[in-house]
């Protein structure tokens, strides 16, 4: 059994200690705003946050993240999707094909509560390994910056 | 290719050494894949000749692909035995182990992942740049090694206690689907640590 905290709910989960935590959100616990991309940590769409930090679900034991807090997309904001980079997201118009954007969107916000005024480059730096293969790099880039300075108002 | 060798075999002959010039023992080729243990170099009568070729023999190790692809001279790890840059792109950052969104635990476990071929380790972590190995010669990384102020303030015995037991380290040679191993065993580069600093540590030319 592996005790952990997912968007604030404690679940002890009778799963294998080797299934990805991407399979125990999905197909265990029907979390299904986090996407599986590429299985090999290379693509960046099941970004999700453990104890505050991203990382790639699809590659994540359960045993890693046991007595451990996980966010995922749904649980990014109170109420859901009112985070200031959704907010941002839809403003801007970013989704092309959507795929790529939960986990576009979880980086991002890590990004931006270690660093409220990213740089272009730190914003490259550190979403190089979210791909989004309709290439809305631009309008993701806006969108960081848009919310970064929503997040700056008083 | 038959005259070329034996050209080459009347070269040999022509330039052997002189009756009473000083001989080095023979110690056997090998290929360098192939790590020998201390005692193959105990026939060197010369305390620093032989330290020196000790350390030889371990920089079959520490100029490796699985370790020199750590220990770069800029932003990025590399990969693959002919080097290639990290993909996907990732950067030190100022504590040698990322950036937020790509930390290298970002992806990397503690483990190498068989199915997924993410290679994996404790403390995965990219090398300071103090202690760059990367297109270095044996003789810089041997006083890289030795010089407190650029090996992460180690004594020898540390230096020994790291290449010996450090389970990072150990992943070069289990490190994982598709990638070559570092040459023999961490046990015998340990010996072989302990047989260079015993022999006073010297570097090769």
């Amino acid at each position: 059994m592996i005790h952990v905290k997912i968007n604030g709910v404690d679940h002890d989960l009778d799963v294998d200690p080797e299934m990805p935590l991407l399979w125990a959100l999905r197909d265990v616990l029907g979390l299904t705003g986090t996407k599986f991309g590429c299985g090999e940590a290379l693509c960046g769409a099941c970004t999700v946050h453990l104890d505050g930090d991203p990382v790639r679900a699809c590659v994540t034991p359960m045993h890693r993240v046991k007595g451990r807090e996980v966010t995922t997309i749904e649980g990014l904001a109170d109420p859901p999707g009112d985070h200031p980079l959704q907010r941002a997201w839809v403003a801007a118009g970013v989704p092309q094909c959507g795929y790529c954007q939960a986990g576009q969107i979880m980086t991002a916000a890590a990004l931006l509560a270690a660093n409220p005024t990213p740089s272009d480059d730190d914003i490259a730096h550190s979403m190089a390994g979210n791909i989004c293969r309709c290439g809305t790099y631009v309008r993701i880039r806006a969108a960081i910056k848009a919310a970064a300075a929503e997040l700056k108002k008083p | 290719m038959r005259l070329a060798i034996v050209a080459l075999a009347a070269c040999g002959s022509a330039t052997a050494a002189p009756p009473h010039a000083p001989v080095a023992p023979p110690i056997a080729r090998v290929a360098s894949d192939q790590l020998q243990a201390p005692a193959v170099f105990a026939g060197i009568a010369d305390r620093g000749a032989r330290s020196r070729a000790l350390f030889g023999e371990m920089a079959k190790v520490l100029l490796h692909p699985r370790c020199v692809n750590c220990h770069t001279p800029d932003a990025s790890p590399r990969q693959g035995d002919a080097h290639e840059l990290h993909d996907p792109p990732v950067v030190r950052g100022s504590g040698d182990r990322g950036v937020v969104g790509m930390m290298c635990t970002t992806c990397h476990q503690d483990h190498n992942l068989e199915l997924a071929r993410v290679p994996g380790a404790p403390g995965w972590h990219l090398a300071p740049l103090a202690m760059v190995w990367l297109d270095r010669t044996p003789h810089d990384v041997c006083e890289q090694i030795k010089d407190r102020t650029r090996n992460g303030d180690r004594s020898l015995a540390d230096i020994h206690e790291h290449l010996a037991k450090d389970r990072l380290v150990a992943w070069g040679w289990s490190p994982g689907w598709g990638r070559t191993p570092a040459p023999g065993t961490q046990a015998l580069l340990g010996e072989l640590a302990a047989a260079w600093i015993e022999t006073g540590a010297e570097c090769p030319p």
